[in-house]
């Protein structure tokens, strides 16, 4: 139903564009820069009243609606258990599908997209302990700016057994 | 030429015809057995189905299922020849079942996009050996029925004079098909489906080419004969039917009166009778046009058959325009403006809304009969096997209830017929020794009830016991001391907790212990509940309530905090402000409310969801009330938003995998583009029970 409409605020990336390949979708979180494959972005959209959903963890913010559909805001800072920031202007959801799943990721801001080609992709180097580590697939060198290239399936991966005393925020 | 019909539209209607006519006769051999033996409409009825099987399924190119209606078909057609004297209708009335379970096995297989490659041999081999002991038993081994009778009034002709006037050509033509080519009544029917499109105005001998059983045999005796008029030239005609399958010789003869065709066909069939009068009056009846149309499966055209992906589309589209037209109406643009005109066309648009929907509704909802329907065929099975004699009563089998409920509750309920058949009702000698009739009885019933409907099945057996039951439960470690303290109500409730299964040893049809807790979960997914009430040595009986629809409520929306709830309006007994000198606390910290001498547990939302913001003092908010299934609960909200037709979303399915949020039954748009979370009133009111 939700394609039906055409009133929609930001910019939106039209699927199937030419060379989807190594393209990376990169944001910014404090100081940091992470990519997020484009294919399985489906747009950007502006922050928008979100609808919270009782017990939930905490980083899922809860639910918005999407033109109709309805998808469920994770909060990437608090995935990552860094902690919560105010949304300002620069704020954005970043609507990612993956595996018939729809999800809304929140960022600090957007910020370009880049070809990085696989070989400039280095592995983690396995020694970072922090929560943030297991998102990371790799990391790469785009110019002078260091990326973290996000594993998006196990971004969303189920993690019920996941220790819930990780008080990040509030 | 059969190529040419191998579409999706024509397989679907295929498939549906042909499960419909399986159930049909499915239904028919069920009554039949219990009658002990094969009544003459019986017979003919599975003969008619067995052939329009064959005809159809040979149309369809599949071969292993028009092979077996084959067989079938001959063996009833010995039967309705022969009236043999001696049937064994147990043996028989098996074969059929047989026949029916293969065959919806390769329908299934066919809607699956599967190839319907069952290979029905055996089954066959077993009809035809089972034919063979029937003559023999009845003497009749030297019988040579073959299926050659004569039409019966069956063609048209057309004694009304005045349409021999200003006719611009008739012809008769008479085709003969290739000897043994097979199927010659759906060649002729290929045959006249062609000519519909040069010309309507025709008439065949014989008429009804698909239906009547006869057809093929005269076919291949008197050929297929055609009067035709048309302004086409004789030579286009040749050629036309040049262009047809299997035919091995064409006849062309131009009329001028219709009085010729009459005579060649009285001649032709000269061992009928033809009373012109008569015929006169069915060609009136009866338009030739007709035909093709029972073949389509309306029968009459005051019908269609729709996919339900369509319905459920326009389901999801009435949805949005219900959530639409809310965001026109109650637009914030409008706030403060005096709109009468406005108002009064907004408000005729909500009635047509709110029309269109009842309308939609309506359309989904099917009656569930054919789903009770299929209990009968369940409970025989369990009673041959086991040797029980068990009736099978149903009641208000025209109730109707949305088809994805419908969809949903068929399992549900096979399994606790199952059970009931199986554990249930006890073995005759038992039931006779307690002074119990022979026969044991399971009534299905349903009724509605409101928003929703009751599902009853209720049997007569043995009924749960308490002891046996909390044995088990202690045994699998579902219950602790406590047990002692349960109500039965409470005990009972334990036979669908996943795990559990009284039943010692694991039978073919039930009591692996997975039955019920699916059985709960699957009424649970559609928004129903399940009773069981049951008297140890009379019986039990288990109710299903399902709602009437799953899509669209009516809701009152309520605020705690910033976010939005809908409680479905049916639920709501009362709302009120409390005073807070009528609230107060047990020793538990329990907080309760005493109402007309009443007492009622108060249920915090902001507390029990977590909610930031929102009232804490009591007699800032509003208590209201929730009748669930087993207790009343007075919910406390900030305030109460108005009423409002929501559409029933789904929580996402990420949130889904991550946790079952106990108390929620999904989501909502709300007219202003929120989102509204909709409560489940028995999952919050039951939650204490449960977690006990």
């Amino acid at each position: 139903m939700a394609e039906e409409y055409d009133e929609f605020d930001d910019l939106e990336m039209s699927e199937g564009d030419e060379t989807e390949e190594g393209k990376y979708l990169t944001f910014t979180l404090d100081a940091e820069a992470y990519g997020l494959e484009i294919t399985y972005v489906t747009e950007i959209i502006g922050i928008q009243k979100i609808t919270e959903v009782p017990e939930l963890p905490e980083y899922v913010k809860g639910i918005m609606s999407l033109r109709g559909q309805i998808i469920p805001v994770v909060d990437i800072r608090l995935r990552f258990g860094k902690p919560a920031r105010n949304y300002d202007e620069r704020t954005c959801v970043i609507v990612v599908e993956i595996a018939d799943i729809t999800v809304g990721l929140i960022v600090d801001g957007v910020a370009e997209v880049v070809a990085i080609p696989a070989e400039e992709i280095v592995p983690h180097p396995d020694l970072d302990e922090s929560d943030s580590r297991q998102f990371v697939r790799g990391i790469s060198k785009v110019g002078t700016s260091v990326k973290l290239i996000l594993d998006c399936n196990k971004l969303l991966a189920d993690d019920k057994e996941e220790n819930p005393n990780r008080e990040a925020g509030y | 030429m059969a190529e040419q019909y191998i579409n999706d539209p024509m397989q679907e209607v295929f498939i549906f015809e042909t499960s419909q006519q399986l159930e049909q006769m499915e239904q028919s051999v069920i009554k039949t057995e219990a009658l002990g033996s094969y009544p003459g409409e019986t017979v003919n009825e599975i003969f008619r189905i067995m052939h329009t099987i064959k005809s159809s399924a040979a149309m369809m190119l599949i071969n292993n299922m028009s092979v077996l209606a084959h067989t079938t078909e001959d063996m009833f057609y010995f039967i309705r020849e022969e009236k043999p004297q001696y049937i064994d209708v147990s043996t028989l009335s098996d074969l059929v079942f047989e026949g029916i379970d293969f065959m919806k096995q390769e329908l299934e297989k066919i809607k699956n996009g599967i190839e319907a490659d069952g290979n029905p041999e055996i089954l066959i081999g077993k009809i035809k050996e089972h034919l063979g002991l029937l003559k023999e038993k009845n003497n009749l081994t030297d019988s040579q029925v073959v299926n050659n009778e004569p039409v019966k009034e069956k063609y048209y002709i057309s004694s009304n004079k005045a349409a021999k006037i200003s006719v611009p050509k008739t012809y008769q033509v008479m085709l003969q098909f290739v000897e043994n080519c097979g199927m010659e009544n759906i060649r002729a029917f290929t045959v006249v489906h062609n000519l519909k499109e040069m010309t309507e105005n025709f008439k065949s001998i014989p008429e009804d080419v698909i239906n009547d059983p006869d057809c093929v045999e005269i076919i291949k005796r008197d050929g297929f004969i055609l009067e035709i008029k048309t302004p086409e030239s004789r030579d286009k005609l040749e050629d036309f039917f040049h262009t047809m399958a299997f035919i091995e010789d064409i006849q062309i003869t131009e009329l001028n009166e219709f009085q010729d065709i009459r005579e060649e066909i009285s001649n032709l069939v000269s061992d009928e009778a033809i009373i012109v009068p008569q015929l006169s009056k069915m060609v009136v009846e009866q338009p030739p046009t007709k035909e093709p149309q029972n073949f389509n499966g309306c029968h009459g055209q005051s019908m269609i058959s729709v996919s339900v992906e369509k319905l459920d589309k326009l389901m999801n589209l009435v949805g949005e325009m219900v959530i639409s037209e809310a965001m026109v109406t109650q637009n914030p643009d409008l706030k403060g403006l005096v709109l009468d005109n406005f108002n009064k066309s907004a408000r005729q648009l909500r009635k047509i809304t709110n029309e269109l929907q009842d309308m939609v509704m309506s359309i989904r909802m099917v009656p569930l009969g054919s789903t009770f329907f299929k209990m009968n065929r369940i409970v025989r099975d369990i009673s041959k096997k086991l040797g029980k004699d068990i009736t099978l009563k149903i009641l208000g089998e025209e109730t109707e209830v949305d088809k994805n409920i419908i969809e949903q509750i068929g399992d549900p309920l096979m399994h606790i017929v199952r059970n009931s058949a199986d554990h249930g009702i006890e073995l005759a000698e038992t039931r006779i020794s307690q002074g119990k009739p022979r026969a044991g009885t399971i009534t299905l019933e349903a009724k509605n009830a409101g928003g929703e409907v009751l599902i009853i099945i209720r049997d007569d057996g043995k009924g749960l016991s308490r002891e046996g039951i909390l044995k088990k439960a202690f045994e699998n470690g579902l219950v602790g001391e406590e047990a002692a303290m349960m109500t039965d109500t409470e005990v009972f409730n334990l036979i669908f907790l996943p795990g559990f299964s009284t039943k010692e040893a694991v039978t073919e049809f039930s009591g692996r212990g997975v039955g019920m807790d699916v059985v709960a979960k699957n009424i649970e997914a559609v928004g129903g509940n399940i009773l069981v009430e049951s008297v140890e040595g009379r019986g039990t009986t288990i109710t299903l309530k399902i709602p009437l629809t799953l899509a669209i409520i009516e809701g009152m929306n309520i605020r705690v905090g910033e976010t939005c709830y809908t409680l479905p309006i049916m639920a709501i007994k009362e709302s009120f402000i409390p005073k807070s000198q009528e609230v107060f606390r047990d020793t538990d910290e329990n907080e309760m409310i005493m109402i007309r001498g009443q007492c009622y547990p108060i249920l915090r939302l902001k507390d029990h969801y977590k909610v930031k913001n929102g009232v804490t003092q009591i007699d800032e908010g509003i208590l209201i009330m929730l009748e669930g299934e087993s207790k009343t609960t007075c919910l406390f909200a900030d305030e109460l938003l108005g009423e409002q037709q929501v559409v029933v979303k789904t929580l996402p399915k990420y949130i889904q995998r991550m946790k079952k949020i106990e108390g929620l039954a999904g989501c909502t748009l709300l007219g202003d583009g929120n989102i509204s979370l909709i409560l489940d009133v028995n999952g919050l009111v039951d939650q204490k029970r449960l977690n006990n």
